[in-house]
């Protein structure tokens, strides 16, 4: 092969506007491609001219390292590219090899788009244009041209050093690098939105780790798998690792359910799920907490009953899903792919406690009340005191 | 101090030591393949042969009439689909029980979609079906009746006996008589070929033997199409490679389930669990009665969930199930429904299975375990 050369092109978009912080978001970028990549060996990792250029080891597949990608924060896309020095003949060698790959993958019509910043190379973008396309057809049955509306662009970018060709890109998720913006932590539940949540607020550069409340033995050992499995796709947003703070809660579950009206019970066991989650959230940095209400989604999520159990905490609270419809969540979560794990049928501490009739504008007075009969700061110190951290690893 | 006690036989048993010992010289000395004309398959060959005249002598038929299957799924899926199939120019009607498991209900459902008609036959409260009913619902076309010996979730016994000799009475085409005894083989006494039973199914990991292997019993002459096409092992009718070890491993667990399972005292043990636990907990109901099989008891607890009960039983290291394993993440039983239990006590039901390794001390200190729960969990949860 010797002078051929297989990479990844690496797009990025919102950081390019950041002015000063430039430097400092391209860099957390190129860490957190490292990070995500390290499973396929060592890659060497460089950026120029506002892009990435990823050099995978040998044997690895570009389109392996393509699809890792295409879960880091910041990247717009994400291409294979072949490296070729710069002469004409292995130009178009290298374009027929991407055209023949695309039309064996169903592709009918192309475009070559070339562009060349080395004004030394001896042809012009538009004769570059020319020659490769007519190359291509005469050498691929069943190819045509369409520069409107392509099925393939075949894009030629003429440096000085070498050409690089490409005939597809990948979309990448967008938005900024994760721990650009600071940490966070996520109530994460075993439900179809807390994920989304979190995969939302990762996407704004936020570092989140997530913190699940267990009822074992009140619900199944089942359900906090279920929520270990989530952790796991995040964590494929995340360079592979996710931090999973898993919370012991039977003792708060019963105890509510001895002393508290019914109707209250969600209420109070929300307010409770929010000291612990800043009780937390101080101990590791973290500057805001993350959840997964939806406006009016269900009797907790009412305004008035957001009002009351956001009333214990001091840290911000990021409701990313507030104004979404649950079709629109559900659809992201397939998107994300954390919504085939939160439909398996294991009931967490949410599902199980739901009263028949749950207030849905609890009383801040009744609410009070109900809390003075329990003994709160030992019960949230022994929640904080027996949560264990996990480490969850993102398959691959 | 964490003494574990298994309760839930039903959903699988411990393999025996002596049973993994005699598969593991399968799987490592006496490993060939019984078609293999040397010598080391003729050993395998007569080690599976031995296997089959185990299984023979306890049912009381020739080794020709018994098959070895992946277990009692593929079984009763053999009998009924097959059977259905090489009666398809006559008949059109099958009957079973509304209690069945999942492995006959569902396939009588798709044999439905197929254009087979069902007749599921109603059950008391005690879980059994009156063979009048039986022999009500028999029709011409009547092409297969499958009856359960011993059922799975209640430990309901059906009158197998009197089904059969509905059936022998009947003049004209008579239709093929299945039992599903996955709960009863090793425990029970059975006869068929006595029953005229046609078919009779069970399965190895449910009396300390190996999960993956089970065994059909097809009286000679009886017709079921295979489902599978393949070589000539098993007459053709279930082709594939033996599982010798498997059908080793279940030949020498059923033998020792023989000389080990003695139905009167684990019954006695039953009726000192249910005892036990109903006098701690006087509001709880029994779903089942003396006579039924000696090593299941389904028992209702109003006001709490059976699932919340199984993870604090499972803390305290008492192993029991809310149903049968394969269908237990439904919300509610089948079997308790059609029982017409209410919908509390639906909600609340618990199997506890025994087995010939479950001591007295075993009993008395689960049941203890389970009244301890079932007082928190209903101070806890107790509606009204």
């Amino acid at each position: 092969m010797g002078e051929r050369y297989e990479m990844l092109l690496v797009r990025y978009g919102e950081i390019g506007l950041k002015g000063q912080n430039r430097h400092y978001f391209e860099a957390a970028l190129v860490r957190n491609i490292k990070r995500t990549l390290k499973p396929l060996g060592r890659c060497r990792v460089e950026r120029s001219h506002g892009r990435i250029f990823v050099h995978l080891p040998e044997g690895v597949r570009a389109a392996d390292g393509a699809r890792l990608l295409g879960r880091v924060f910041g990247v717009v896309s994400v291409s294979p590219v072949l490296r070729v020095p710069l002469e004409l003949e292995a130009v178009k060698e290298a374009g027929l090899e991407l055209l023949r790959e695309a039309a064996r993958g169903g592709a009918v019509t192309f475009k070559v788009s070339a562009r060349r910043s080395n004004k030394s190379f001896p042809l012009t973008s538009m004769e570059l244009n020319r020659e490769l396309g007519a190359h291509i057809l005469r050498k691929v049955q069943g190819l045509s041209v369409d520069v409107h509306e392509p099925e393939v662009e075949l894009t030629v970018e003429v440096r000085s050093d070498y050409v690089y060709l490409s005939a597809a890109a990948f979309p990448g998720p967008g938005g900024l690098p994760v721990g650009t913006s600071g940490k966070g932590l996520l109530l994460l539940s075993g439900g179809i939105d807390s994920p989304v949540a979190g995969w939302m607020t990762m996407k704004r550069g936020v570092d989140v780790a997530a913190i699940h409340f267990d009822s074992y033995p009140l619900t199944s050992e089942r359900a906090r798998q279920k929520v270990v499995d989530l952790a796991r796709v995040l964590a494929g947003y995340r360079g592979g690792v996710y931090p999973l703070f898993i919370s012991y809660f039977t003792s708060i579950q019963k105890a509510l359910q001895r002393s508290c009206p019914e109707e209250l019970r969600i209420t109070l066991m929300r307010r409770m799920m929010f000291r612990i989650a800043e009780g937390l959230a101080e101990r590791r940095g973290a500057l805001v907490l993350v959840t997964g209400e939806s406006v009016g989604q269900v009797a907790s999520q009412t305004l008035e009953s957001i009002r009351v159990i956001n009333e214990v905490v001091n840290l911000p609270v990021l409701r990313p899903l507030a104004g979404m419809d649950k079709e629109e969540i559900t659809r992201k979560a397939q998107e994300i792919g954390t919504y085939d794990i939160s439909i398996r049928p294991y009931e967490d501490c949410c599902t199980l406690f739901v009263p028949r009739r749950p207030a849905t504008r609890p009383h801040r007075d009744k609410v009070l009340a109900a809390e003075a009969e329990l003994p709160i700061e030992e019960l949230v110190e022994e929640a904080l005191e027996k949560t264990e951290l996990m480490i969850v690893r993102a398959e691959i | 101090m964490s003494l574990e006690i298994y309760l839930d036989n039903s959903a699988t048993t411990r393999v025996h030591p002596r049973v993994a010992e005699v598969m593991m010289r399968c799987f490592t000395e006496q490993y060939g393949n019984p078609s293999s004309l040397h010598t080391m398959g003729a050993g395998a060959e007569r080690s599976l042969e031995e296997a089959r005249e185990v299984v023979a002598r306890y049912l009381g038929v020739s080794p020709s009439e018994v098959y070895f299957t992946s277990g009692g799924t593929e079984g009763n899926n053999m009998v009924l689909r097959g059977g259905c199939a090489a009666r398809r120019s006559w008949g059109r009607h099958l009957i079973t029980t509304a209690v069945e498991h999942p492995s006959v209900l569902r396939t009588c459902q798709a044999l439905e979609e197929e254009g087979w008609e069902v007749t599921y036959l109603p059950v008391d409260r005690q879980g059994r079906i009156d063979p009048e009913d039986l022999g009500r619902a028999l029709r011409e076309d009547t092409a297969l009746v499958s009856v359960m010996m011993v059922n799975n979730e209640v430990g309901s016994l059906q009158p197998v006996e009197a089904i059969g000799e509905i059936l022998k009475g009947r003049t004209g085409r008579r239709p093929l008589f299945h039992v599903d005894a996955v709960q009863a083989v090793g425990k029970l006494p059975l006869r068929p070929s006595d029953w005229g039973v046609d078919a009779l199914t069970a399965s190895g990991h449910k009396f300390h033997g190996p999960k993956g292997v089970g065994f059909l019993y097809l009286r000679q002459g009886v017709e079921v199409s295979p489902l599978m096409t393949g070589g000539e092992q098993e007459r053709g009718l279930r082709p594939g490679t033996e599982n010798v070890p498997g059908a080793v491993g279940l030949a020498r667990a059923l033998e020792l389930s023989l000389e080990e399972f003695d139905a009167r005292a684990v019954a006695a043990l039953r009726d000192l669990l249910v005892s036990s636990v109903l006098e701690g907990a006087p509001d709880a109901v029994w779903n089942g009665y003396p006579e039924g099989a000696p090593h299941i008891a389904n028992i209702s607890f109003p006001g709490v969930s059976g699932e919340m009960m199984v993870h604090h039983l499972a803390e305290a290291g008492v192993y029991v199930s809310t149903g049968s394993a394969c269908s237990s993440r439904k919300p509610t039983s089948h079997v308790l429904e059609a029982m017409g239990l209410e919908e509390e006590l639906l909600q609340g039901a618990l199997r506890f299975s025994l087995s010939a390794e479950t001591t007295e001390a075993d009993v008395r200190r689960a049941a203890a375990v389970v009244v301890e729960v079932y007082r928190e969990l209903k101070e806890l949860f107790g509606r009204g």
